[in-house]
């Protein structure tokens, strides 16, 4: 056993090195730059449409004329737009997003980007993240805009507790953006990937979807509790956060 | 053909047939519903073997993110489209029983809306595969049938929330079955699994051939460029 130092060298004193440095500052372990990595791609993601402006424009005109195309399907001034408008809202706020969500990984093919990602050590779960985090903002965005104009042109009014919608929105809007951006990713190795992400997305979002629809029409109508569709909300979530970030390293450096 | 492909293609027919006669002439005529009933041992024993089709893609895909072998995703892609065969199958004859028996062709109910939900899901998942591009494929794939198959309790759990606090529609039979159904039921289960299982026999093969023929081709070119 004396003899093994003698055959490996410079493998041992480095072993003992990083052992002693893990020991004494954990901190410094590659883990630990994940928000680093996380932090400056958001950034990143940020100025950009900041300077550009394309994914926030688009989603919204797309949207409002959502909301006008609509009002010409459906009587909007009736008794039953409260009973409506909670459908009415989330479809077009998923088609919004749908037009945000397949721009989120076309920018970085682009000077192979992408490629430069799957050559780093970064952990593809902060790229994951980022991209996540930077859709849910775009789309909050998008919500807190046009939902004083869907009350405006519906003429809604909450009868139940309000203060519950903009929880709805969080939970909904995240689990339509942690999938979609997983599914951008997926459709980004497709041929039309524009028309792919909608047809893997909304199949597989249709639970969540119900759950944000349902909850929203309890309390504009103040009908009954919506704890149920929270809840099932918050699960939806806390199931389909866990599968992308167990899987997204995968589909990323998929060959 | 050789011959254990013949005798198993036999042994299917001779089952569809005596299931086919138990269903048909065996199983008594249901009170209410009549001789329609009798679409039952069909439209049951489809849905549960696409069930276990999908499940078998599921464990299939699971199998393949961990090993990633050929064979894993060859198993996966013939499951996923025997299964949506056979969902197709129970889509087209449960109208077909609706419409003479509740008056209407389709409802929303949650049975009905969670199975079309479910087989969308894996329409979804063959059409990804006919549009991803190159060798990537089977890992897009399998990472859709595990969201699939994540989604599918939070389909039903919602679905059925949603549609029992309305009122329902009456669902047909509900209550005991005569043991003579049941027999009818399960021999005709019988057979459609072990019509499932030589389809998906014959689907497998084919997809192995193509991909042979694909990596021969590929190393033909390969080897036609190399001298040069």
């Amino acid at each position: 056993m004396s003899a093994t130092p003698s055959v490996t060298p410079s493998a041992a004193p480095d072993q003992t090195s990083s052992a002693v440095h893990a020991a004494r500052e954990p901190v410094l372990r590659p883990e630990s730059r994940a928000p680093h990595v996380l932090f400056a791609t958001l950034m990143k993601d940020l100025r950009l449409e900041w300077r550009s402006k394309d994914a926030i424009n688009s989603m919204l005109f797309f949207a409002l004329l959502v909301v006008v195309v609509f009002s010409f399907s459906f009587d909007p001034t009736g008794d039953d737009a409260r009973r409506i408008a909670g459908g009415l809202i989330w479809v077009a706020f998923l088609f919004a997003a749908v037009v945000a969500l397949g721009q989120t990984w076309a920018r970085e093919i682009r000077n192979q980007v992408l490629d430069a990602y799957r050559v780093s050590t970064a952990p593809a779960n902060d790229l994951f993240l980022a991209k996540a985090l930077g859709n849910f903002l775009f789309v909050s965005v998008l919500e807190v805009v046009m939902t004083p104009l869907f009350v405006v042109f519906y003429n809604l009014r909450v009868l139940g507790p309000a203060y519950l919608l903009p929880v709805i929105a969080v939970l909904g809007t995240w689990a339509l953006v942690v999938n979609g951006t997983f599914f951008a990713a997926i459709s980004l190795r497709t041929r039309s990937r524009e028309v792919m992400l909608p047809l893997i997305l909304f199949p597989i979002s249709i639970p969540a979807l119900l759950g944000m629809v349902e909850a929203t029409k309890i309390i504009l109508t103040g009908e009954s509790s919506a704890k149920f569709w929270i809840v099932l909300l918050a699960v939806y979530d806390l199931v389909f956060t866990t599968v992308c970030l167990s899987l997204f390293e995968t589909v990323l450096d998929a060959e | 053909m050789k011959t254990p492909v013949l005798i198993a293609i036999a042994v299917v027919v001779a089952l569809l047939a005596f299931g086919l006669y138990q269903g048909l002439v065996v199983a008594p005529t249901e009170q209410t519903m009549g001789d329609v009933q009798r679409i039952f041992y069909y439209h049951v024993p489809s849905a549960w073997t696409c069930f276990i089709l999908f499940f078998i893609n599921f464990v299939a895909s699971i199998w393949y993110l961990f090993t990633r072998t050929s064979k894993a995703d060859a198993i996966a892609v013939t499951m996923a489209e025997v299964g949506v065969v056979f969902w197709s199958v129970v889509i087209i004859t449960g109208p077909l029983w609706a419409r003479p028996v509740w008056g209407i062709w389709w409802t929303w109910d949650a049975r009905l809306t969670s199975t079309l939900v479910l087989g969308l899901i894996y329409v979804s998942y063959l059409i990804l595969r006919r549009f991803a591009t190159g060798g990537q494929t089977p890992i897009l794939a399998a990472a859709l049938a595990v969201f699939g198959f994540a989604d599918v309790p939070f389909v039903y759990l919602s679905i059925w929330y949603f549609r029992t606090q309305h009122p329902q529609p009456v669902i047909g039979g509900g209550g005991s079955l005569h043991p003579a159904m049941w027999h009818a039921l399960l021999y005709n289960w019988l057979a459609f699994s072990a019509l499932a299982a030589l389809l998906c026999w014959f689907r497998y093969q084919l997809e192995r051939k193509q991909r042979d023929v694909e990596e021969t081709l590929a190393l033909e070119s390969l080897l036609e460029g190399s001298p040069k």
